[in-house]
């Protein structure tokens, strides 16, 4: 198993509160890695961290390692060129207030595609692979805010996708949606993994349970377990898992 | 005593009614006014011929160049200055003594009478550096004048612009300048439009300032360095020195019907904008 990401010894403060104590994970190449935890414990600090999404709060300290293939990402100036190979989905859909087609084309275009055939080709294959095709592909013109926030969601999903980026991270992307929703983007993040790494961040333990192939337990700031979902999830080590796995808190 | 709140909710909507009616009728009393003194009096050849006699006789086409042009310029001058302080203010730098102190300086600029800014620019660009009463004097001082209307209303549609859609460009990897252009910007622009329409409207309305800088020659401007006269000067001297009062009502129509075509204008070019990226 080729390990994609390196996280080593990192920590972060904001102010005087530690958010992160000090994580070491290795989250591996193609598979879907779970992170789990009440809110607070640190979870979505961590991918603010690998995207560096977290240039843009004011106040965060940081220390420790982030690597990509072997490269430290955390003194890097270029933070635009890491943010193309690091495609993100937040919690809630952020539709840019244009057509779906231009929704889609907004990273392509930042990177100079502007030839015709290849944008329409990067459309429809980032609708498809984000299950959204057959719903939209009469309407690419149409806003894409006039979308339900489940289909907004698969958008969102699909504009990262056209993006072509190495590692996708989701931010608890389906907190927001109804159940069938939440079912098309787990079965567009399956098929996905095929071709991309991928950090799903959720406090919905079942979901991790049902499509990660890695998950960790995060709990105030530390990581607690970490390790195959199966084993993690049939047999916890440590008894906070199990208690959070159980429901028991959280 | 308490009145019954069905009653105090009676009462407001006829108080709300009457005040809207009464702001929307002297509106059109001013209007009617307008119209029914100057209507007679306007044709092609008042619109196309220059004036005679100081005014007494023939049309307003210098004047009515003079206003475009004026208009024209001065946005053309102080559209990228004031926004791209609206832009250096809300996105490229960080709230501190140093932004309060141009946020001060804008609200104090935008407070000051428009004759100051006349004196300012007489002195200044006709007197001190020797320019003269002339188009660019005007400009120049109308630039000045109108640039805390543009900052102001473009910073408040530039901070109305949710903090969500920067994120999301720069999660998809845009630059700050990509990030600005195509997105803060496409969306701020309706409230960026409504500050530039708000500043024609002041600059088509100048007078004392206006004279005070460009002059009031009666000549057709063919030139930035040349004089001339806007269709609100024009009207002012009509009237003021007894000139031709059915003169000065035709101007004013016509002044009235521009700035109507203007907005017109504005709002369909404000709703393809819209329609585009909504």
């Amino acid at each position: 198993m080729n390990v994609k990401i390196k996280v080593k010894d990192l920590k972060a403060s904001f102010g005087t509160q530690q958010v992160l104590k000090g994580i070491t994970v290795d989250v591996y190449k193609n598979m879907i890695t779970g992170f789990m935890g009440p809110s607070g414990s640190g979870k979505s600090t961590i991918i603010s961290i690998i995207n560096r999404m977290i240039d843009f709060e004011d106040g965060f300290k940081i220390s420790g390692c982030v690597s990509i293939d072997g490269g430290d990402i955390t003194g890097i100036c270029n933070s635009v060129e890491l943010r193309k190979r690091v495609g993100t989905v937040f919690a809630v859909p952020i539709p840019l207030p244009r057509s779906i087609y231009e929704n889609i084309i907004y990273g392509p275009r930042l990177n100079r595609i502007n030839d015709k055939d290849e944008l329409d080709n990067i459309v429809r294959e980032s609708l498809k692979k984000a299950f959204l095709w057959d719903e939209v592909k009469d309407r690419l013109g149409t806003s894409a805010l006039k979308l339900s926030g489940g289909q907004q969601q698969r958008l969102c999903l699909a504009r990262t996708l056209a993006l072509k980026p190495e590692i996708i991270l989701l931010d608890e992307p389906c907190s927001g949606l109804d159940p069938i929703s939440t079912a098309k983007i787990e079965e567009a993040l399956s098929e996905l993994k095929k071709d991309y790494t991928i950090i799903l961040v959720s406090n919905n333990t079942k979901q991790i349970a049902r499509i990660s192939d890695y998950s960790a337990f995060f709990y105030m700031g530390e990581m607690v377990e970490y390790g195959p979902t199966e084993a993690l999830f049939t047999n916890p080590k440590i008894k906070k898992t199990e208690d959070y796995i159980s429901g028991k808190f959280g | 005593m308490r009145i019954k709140p069905g009653i105090t909710d009676k009462i407001a909507r006829i108080g709300f009614n009457a005040q809207a009616f009464f702001t929307v009728g002297i509106l059109v009393t001013i209007i009617t006014i307008i119209f029914l003194k100057g209507f007679t009096h306007i044709n092609l050849e008042f619109i196309f011929a220059s004036p005679e006699d100081m005014g007494r006789h023939g049309g307003i086409f210098p004047s009515i160049m003079g206003t475009i042009l004026l208009a024209l310029v001065s946005i053309v001058f102080a559209t990228p200055l004031g926004l791209g302080t609206a832009i250096f203010l809300t996105e490229y730098t960080k709230e501190s003594v140093f932004t309060k102190i141009i946020r001060f300086g804008v609200e104090s600029l935008a407070g000051i009478p428009s004759i100051i800014y006349g004196l300012f620019g007489f002195i200044f660009f006709v007197i001190k550096l020797k320019m003269g009463w002339c188009l660019l004097s005007g400009v120049l001082t109308m630039t000045i004048m109108i640039l805390p209307t543009i900052i102001r209303t473009s910073e408040e549609a530039i901070k109305a612009v949710p903090r969500n859609l920067r994120i999301v460009s720069y999660s998809l990897g845009a630059t700050r300048w990509e990030t600005v252009t195509k997105v803060v910007l496409t969306s701020a622009a309706p409230g960026i439009l409504t500050g530039i329409m708000l500043s024609i409207g002041r600059v088509v309305g100048e007078t004392a300032a206006v004279i005070f800088t460009m002059g009031s020659s009666l000549r057709l401007p063919t030139s930035l360095m040349d004089s001339g006269r806007t269709m609100a000067v024009h009207f002012y001297i009509l009237a003021r020195e007894g000139i031709s009062m059915e003169k000065a009502y035709a101007t004013a129509l016509i002044l009235v019907f521009s700035i109507t075509l203007i907005n017109i204008l504005a709002y369909y070019i404000m709703n393809k904008v819209v329609s585009r990226y909504s």
